[in-house]
């Protein structure tokens, strides 16, 4: 093994809203990886949601030429990473593929949670990490308090972070020299045989496949017959290149490198990131550390509003997942809402981010159904199963325990704010398992149950704080809980689309705070309408819709016919978004947001 | 033109005889001022050359009558606007062209909107000599903040004073209140219609004030400086009108109309049971049966545009419309449910080639069994209940 010492492979660390896109194109300018005229804002995040978000779902990567003040030539290798909890696994697996880090920190707001959780991840992954601040140019930056919190917060000698606006460019140049001189240079052997990280993937609809490596030794050109070890499949290269950041093909990618190639593989799914790619005649004995599979936690059901667009919805599934084999679905069949999917995903964000690419890019009208953690049912007869939709759950007397997954929650949250914040996770079930302080902010750590942190755990905590606080978790394990599933029923029918799970002690207040959102959620119709919550037989909550008494038009002669139709072919229209139980006609929305209830 | 036997004249239905029976509404788009909660086709003008309009109004009536070769007229309408604002020698060319250009049924019900003011009341004796048989007075109501809020011009003396002239003058009297105005409580209410009700009409139309888009009201409501009752106290409001009108003998044949047996506006009855109309004048609308299909004509919505189209090219029509079929069942269905009697089997097969279990199978039965409707053979009709959430039935009769 020897030192490459041209290159430098780094990743940016930032919390949303620090500007680690802003810088990311600032870095690529500086080495004219772009002529100006291509430069739109934010090059890295290609997807719309991305760059509206600010946030960044697939890994990018791009090889930069720069020319060091020591005069020699470096390739810098800037990996961009998804910066949200959902997808922490896809970031280990690209601060994988480097050796040092940027750690970007606003210097008007100071260490945020998501800072700290993948300052960590670079730390565990042996990152050398070279801290900058942005938004020196903001009145309100404060330089030397965000120092003083990496090194409380984090632990990290922060007196020669490079000072930086990303905005206005200022000591973009510094920041290159750097990287340059404090990042270690890749270690690798050209001659061993080829071992490379798989660090993501992608669908092309010309070149299909497009697999992301990081080559750690050997040599991956074309023609050369390589085994996926976790997949089990083999593939022909067919093409390798480099980003800067457009596609460019190259001859070879050799130890240090990060480029991609092609190799005929039709579907994302075949691919698994972490994976490690060698040569098929003459492979590694022991593949790259750190394998996970990527295994969904959070479930819902998406059904079609209108019945008839199922097929399409499938198709649309099918097409999403070429792109993001991280999402699973599977046909489900619900006695409320028809035909449509049980999906699984990594996280909250993945999900809104799938339903809303479904309907932006699909133009798919869909009711999604409350999300629902896997829970372990421990039967009598000694099975275990996996329960990823409250529908399915079997009598509780077949049941002999249930298991349900926890997180580790670290929450950042200004002095002020903490109180309540406290009090949110302690209605929520959770175990203060750490609490400290730096400057007027507080960190807390706190185990919850994941259940309570589905529903809408984080707009509570961003309303009770005014914002300032920010929240990152990591799954640690299942733990048993006295568990039920509660049942809403809509004049004496079950809904089985809002069947929950909920913790028995809680059961009953949840079921009336349930049943008032319900009340506010549909719309008064032609008949009374009672909702209620029942646990096994035994309602445990009950609110009543009471009828519309009056809705008729005052006036309507002659002239008014083709009006007042209008009018009505427009209500039946409106009437489309809603779905129909029985007689009773229940808004879409309110199969999510029924769940988002306000804590008393 | 000569009416006869006004007085007497009983509400026949249209399958009573076989010739095709007309209605002609008559729309004046005038108005001294635009009222805050009006969204119809009127418009406030300093000067009008009463003398183009009876000449265009003439024309037009020509036009119409060619459409609709051996029609019998039952009824005409003057609405508005403010027809009441026509010179008597107005009125009469209109009357006086129809009867030339049309067969008039002997027991024709001519109706005249007129608003309570003692200048228009000076008029209701030209408007009976022209033919006008039936006054149809815009009281809305009889309590002077009320009428203030309203934007009406008259006082309710001044209503008073110009429905003993009306009743005097005309053999057939009906006014117009509105009622669940903003504050106005069911004991307010039941004073004042008492005090309608004593004054003996044949006729009422009560309507329940609505706020229209496009009109200020809508604007102060939106910016939330004017609020109506709400569904309830409504609901509790047209409950009462119900039952005091039938106590003193007025039956709510419509939604909003009340009246003695016979003594129903025919006119309107025409619209409600989908029969065959022609509009005159700016903006008016007609409806046309042509076999088992509809066909809505429209007139040019200006005043001056309908002027100088009637005057340049000899018409103020936009192009007629071919109703879909579709369209037209959920017309019928939308102007029949109000009325008491219902949408007749009969005359929906005749008209539209399709029986009422075809048109409307799928949801009927259930609107049925849940009290919002009956169905028994010869008509489809909206029980009380139903009638007062129609919108809703409606809305899941015809999904």
């Amino acid at each position: 093994m020897a030192a490459i010492p041209h290159i430098r492979n780094f990743s940016i660390i930032a919390h949303i809203d620090h500007g680690k896109s802003t810088l990311a194109d600032r870095l690529i300018e500086a080495c004219h990886g772009l002529e100006a005229r291509e430069m739109t804002a934010q090059v890295l995040d290609s997807m719309d949601i991305e760059k509206e978000r600010g946030i960044t779902i697939k890994a990018q990567t791009v090889r930069l030429n720069y020319t060091a003040r020591d005069g020699q030539q470096y390739i810098l290798n800037l990996m961009d990473t998804p910066g949200h909890v959902d997808f922490s696994y896809e970031v280990s697996r690209s601060l994988a593929a480097c050796e040092g880090s940027i750690l970007l920190v606003d210097a008007s707001q100071g260490v945020e949670a998501q800072t700290l959780a993948n300052a960590y991840l670079a730390i565990e992954a042996g990152h050398e990490i070279v801290p900058v601040l942005n938004k020196i140019d903001l009145p309100a930056s404060d330089p030397d308090k965000a120092k003083a919190q990496i090194e409380e917060v984090i632990g990290l000698d922060a007196s020669n972070a490079v000072l930086i606006s990303a905005k206005t460019g200022e000591n973009i140049p510094e920041v290159l020299e750097a990287l340059v001189a404090r990042l270690p240079a890749p270690q690798g052997d050209a001659t061993a045989s080829l071992a490379a990280l798989l660090v993501d993937s992608w669908y092309d609809p010309y070149l299909g496949v497009v697999v992301l490596v990081r080559i750690k030794d050997g040599i991956a050109k074309k023609g050369l017959k390589i085994r996926m070890m976790a997949a089990g499949s083999s593939h022909v290269i067919e093409t390798v290149g480099v980003f800067t950041p457009k596609l460019k093909n190259t001859d070879q990618l050799g130890p240090g490198e990060i480029g991609f190639f092609t190799a005929g593989i039709k579907e994302v799914a075949e691919t698994h990131v972490g994976d490690t790619i060698t040569d098929d005649r003459r492979p590694v004995a022991v593949p790259l550390p750190g394998f996970k599979p990527s295994i969904p936690v959070v479930f819902c059901g998406l059904f079609p509003i209108d019945a008839a667009d199922f097929p399409r919805l499938r198709e649309s599934l099918a097409r999403l997942r070429l792109n993001d084999s991280s999402f699973h679905f599977e046909a489900e069949t619900s006695a409320a809402l028809g035909f449509g999917f049980r999906c699984g995903f990594l996280g909250l964000l993945h999900l809104e981010i799938i339903q809303e690419r479904l309907s932006r890019e699909f133009d798919l009208e869909l009711i999604a159904t409350a999300p629902s953690v896997v829970y372990r049912l421990f039967m009598t007869n000694g099975e275990m199963k996996e329960l990823h939709n409250p529908a399915d759950m079997p009598e509780e007397n077949y049941i002999e325990h249930m298991e349900e997954p926890w997180i580790r929650a670290t929450i950042m949250v200004p002095d002020q704010y903490l109180g309540s914040v406290l009090k949110l996770c302690e209605d929520r079930r959770g175990e203060q398992t750490n609490l400290s302080h730096t400057g007027a902010r507080a960190v807390v750590e706190y185990a919850l149950p994941l259940n309570e942190v589905v529903f809408d755990f984080y707009d509570r905590l961003k309303s009770i704080s005014s914002g300032y606080a920010s929240f990152d978790y990591e799954l640690t394990g299942y733990k048993e809980n006295d568990l039920v599933k509660m049942n809403i029923l809509i004049n004496a029918e079950p809904v089985d689309a809002l069947s929950t799970i909920v913790y028995r002690k809680t059961a009953e207040s949840r079921g009336r705070a349930l049943c008032e959102r319900l009340k506010e959620l549909i719309p008064r119709q032609m008949f009374i309408i009672a909702i209620q919550a029942a646990i096994g037989g035994r309602i445990v909550a009950r609110e009543t819709i009471s009828a519309m008494r009056k809705d008729v038009l005052a006036k309507c002669y002659g002239g008014d016919v083709s009006r007042k139709r209008k009018l009505l072919d427009k209500q039946k229209k409106g009437k489309k978004k809603m779905r129909q139980f029985g007689k009773v006609d229940i808004p879409q929305e309110a199969f999510i947001a029924a769940l988002k209830m306000g804590d008393s | 033109m000569q009416t006869h036997s006004a007085n007497s004249s009983q509400v026949v239905s249209p399958t009573a005889s076989a010739a095709r029976e007309l209605a002609i509404y008559v729309h004046w788009p005038f108005c001294l001022a635009k009222c805050p909660y009006c969204d119809f086709n009127s418009h406030v003008r300093e000067r009008i050359e009463q003398d183009r309009w009876r000449a265009a109004y003439a024309r037009e009536i020509k036009r119409g009558a060619e459409g609709v070769p051996g029609g019998v007229v039952t009824s005409i309408f003057f609405g508005g606007g403010t027809p009441s604002l026509m010179e008597g020698a107005t009125v009469a060319t209109v009357l006086d062209g129809i009867a030339a250009s049309f067969t008039i049924a002997p027991d024709i019900e001519i109706t005249l909107e007129a608003n309570p003011t003692s200048v228009e009341a000076a008029r209701f004796r030209d408007y009976r000599a022209a033919g006008v048989n039936r006054l149809s007075l815009g009281m809305q109501a009889l309590d002077d903040a009320a009428l203030k809020f309203l934007g009406r011009e008259h006082s309710a003396d001044q209503a008073r004073a110009a429905l003993a002239t009306g009743r005097a003058v005309f053999p057939r009297v009906s006014f117009d209140l509105i009622y669940a105005r903003p504050g106005q409580d069911v004991a307010a209410w039941r004073r004042e219609l008492a005090e309608a009700l004593a004054f003996g009409t044949e006729h009422l139309s009560l309507y329940q004030l609505t706020i229209e888009e496009g009109t200020r009201f809508h604007e102060r409501a939106s910016q939330g400086a004017l609020t109506v009752p709400d569904d309830d106290l409504q609901a509790d409001l047209y409950e009462v009108t119900g039952e005091l009108c039938n106590a003193a003998g007025l039956q709510a044949y419509e939604v909003s109309n009340y009246a003695r047996a016979g003594s129903e506006c025919r006119h309107n009855l025409t619209y409600w049971r989908s029969g065959e109309w022609i509009g005159l004048g700016p903006g008016a609308h007609g409806r046309l049966q042509d076999g088992h299909a509809r066909i809505a004509t429209r007139a040019i919505r200006s005043p001056e545009q309908w002027l100088a189209a009637v005057e340049g090219f000899g018409s103020g029509a936009e192009p007629d419309e071919r109703v879909d079929p579709e369209a037209a069942l959920r017309e019928r269905a939308l102007m029949g449910l109000r009325l008491s009697e219902g949408i007749a089997a009969a005359e929906f097969v005749r008209t539209t080639g399709r029986t009422i279990d075809e048109a409307f199978g799928n949801a009927l039965p259930a609107l049925v069994e849940d009290g919002f409707l009956v169905w028994d053979g010869s008509a489809v009709r909206a029980t009380p209940r139903g009638r007062l959430v129609l919108n809703r039935v409606l809305a899941a009769l015809l999904d």
